[in-house]
């Protein structure tokens, strides 16, 4: 029998090993794209919940951003007018501001948005069970994995928080002109509005993120032997 | 035969306990054990008594209660997670019962993701990938998602994976539980003929009396403990019949 064993026989000690195994951003990007692709109809439910929340955070805050302009450009008569349409208008600061009730409802949706996303990358971890532990077992790091799964709560947060944020935009475009004409459109702070859409959209991704933490980092930590027994 | 060849696992005293509720059950109990490179060694036993747990201390996948294991003279227990993970990137060849293939990921892909782990450029691992499933049969199916393979090509691509980085061990842990006999042989065959052409060290955990012909040694374990270890040799006196048409080439009077 011919057994020629060859091959380096030390294991590097510590930083050589850091450098030794990595996990290009690149490749990272496309296992968690193909992830998300494979699992399309359950991504979809998370981003939908997304695009809900973050849609009625946006639609809320461009409305004020409507509210404010008429505000500003139509004197004491536009101050009667918003009050009359069911706006907090505070005469002194010369503002609008959110009615308690719906800061209320705004916080409300998206803490039940929050749970929704755990919940789902919950499932989604328990599904890979063994997929995480192969990867170990194929030497994947626990920041690896992490960052796998922190990706494609990234990308889940960027499209869902995206649409959402452009959702609310127009029906609160379309609610304005509905309540107070043209005046809605023509005096709109653009600057604010664009503003308040970027508010909604990094709420919409740290929903995201702050959801796949803790499934992420249970996936993480998970002992690949653990992993691989969960199928059986 | 053996004495001169390099030890690449070395297993020295170890002991495995869990704790099942308010009980502490040994389920390993001081294994002693030594395989050489370039051996095909199968762990047999039955369900139950520690040979999985073993199969696991060896691969790095869990760690002895007491006793050291060695690979490659290095104390994986002494290891972080870092260098743990660098022994199963580099060291270590993975195969499951269940093939584990992931399954959003292409052949190639699976065969190419620990080569990505270990730094190798993209195309540099596409060309190995496509060789490594060329080699064990699988040349003209690359593309192909785990679920459009069947078992025996899954096996296959799994093979391939745990050659990616030319490891010095392949784990392989029953390889054929899940396949057809005639699948299983294959595979077998296909393991026997890496362990030569290749001088991989192949420990197999199995069921599978198959598996014994083409073994260098097999280590029977019972109750946590080695009940024996045999040379092929010697297998073919103690197991008789079983080993079938194998028989005939291997000479059978050498035992003392």
């Amino acid at each position: 029998m011919s057994k020629n064993f060859s091959g380096t026989r030390s294991v590097p000690q510590g930083e050589a090993i850091q450098r030794a195994i990595s996990l290009p951003w690149a490749k990272s990007v496309e296992i968690s794209y193909k992830s998300l692709r494979v699992r399309l109809f359950r991504s979809m439910i998370t981003v939908g919940s997304l695009v809900l929340a973050v849609s009625f955070l946006a639609f809320v805050l461009v409305n004020l951003d409507v509210a404010s302009g008429i505000l500003h450009h139509g004197g004491d008569n536009a101050a009667a007018l918003l009050t009359l349409a069911g706006y907090d208008v505070d005469p002194a600061t010369h503002g609008v501001a959110m009615t308690a009730k719906e800061r209320w409802i705004v916080i409300l949706s998206l803490l039940v948005c929050t749970v929704g996303i755990v919940n789902a990358q919950l499932m989604s971890v328990t599904e890979r069970f063994s997929e995480i532990g192969v990867m170990k077992c194929l030497g994947a790091l626990d920041s690896m994995i992490l960052r796998i799964f922190l990706l494609e709560a990234a990308m889940q947060g960027l499209l869902g928080a995206g649409i959402g944020a452009l959702a609310g935009f127009i029906f609160s475009l379309l609610a304005g002109l509905v309540r107070f004409g043209t005046l809605s459109v023509a005096y709109l702070p653009w600057g604010s509005v664009l503003a308040s859409m970027g508010i909604a959209v990094l709420a919409g991704c740290g929903l995201s993120l702050l959801g796949v933490l803790y499934p992420a980092l249970l996936a993480a930590r998970m002992r690949p032997i653990k992993a691989l027994r969960a199928e059986h | 035969m053996d004495q001169d060849r390099h030890t690449i696992v070395r297993v020295i005293g170890v002991k495995k306990d869990f704790a099942l509720g308010k009980q502490t059950v040994h389920v390993l109990k001081g294994v002693d054990l030594e395989v050489y490179a370039g051996e095909y060694i199968s762990i047999m036993g039955p369900s139950g008594s520690g040979k999985s747990t073993l199969f696991n201390m060896i691969g790095g996948l869990d760690k002895p209660t007491d006793g050291k294991v060695f690979i490659d003279e290095v104390d994986i227990s002494q290891l972080d997670a870092y260098e743990l993970a660098w022994l199963r990137n580099r060291k270590i060849g993975y195969i499951f019962q269940t093939f584990n293939l992931i399954p959003v990921m292409t052949a190639l892909e699976n065969v190419t993701l620990p080569m990505t782990f270990a730094g190798m450029n993209g195309d540099d691992a596409m060309e190995k990938g496509i060789e490594l499933l060329k080699l064990v049969g699988l040349g003209e199916r690359f593309q192909h998602k785990p679920l459009e393979l069947s078992g025996g090509q899954q096996q296959r691509v799994a093979i391939a994976r745990s050659l990616a980085n030319d490891p010095a061990i392949i784990l392989a842990d029953e390889p054929t539980g899940n396949l057809d006999l005639s699948t299983g042989e294959e595979i077998i065959e296909l393991c026997r003929m890496l362990s030569e052409e290749r001088g991989v060290t192949i420990i197999s955990a199995t069921h599978d009396y198959k598996m014994l012909n083409v073994s260098d040694r097999v280590v029977w374990i019972r109750d946590g403990m080695i009940d024996k270890i045999q040379h092929r040799e010697d297998l073919d006196i103690s197991v008789g019949g079983i080993g079938g048409p194998e028989n005939g080439h291997v000479p059978g009077g050498e035992a003392p």
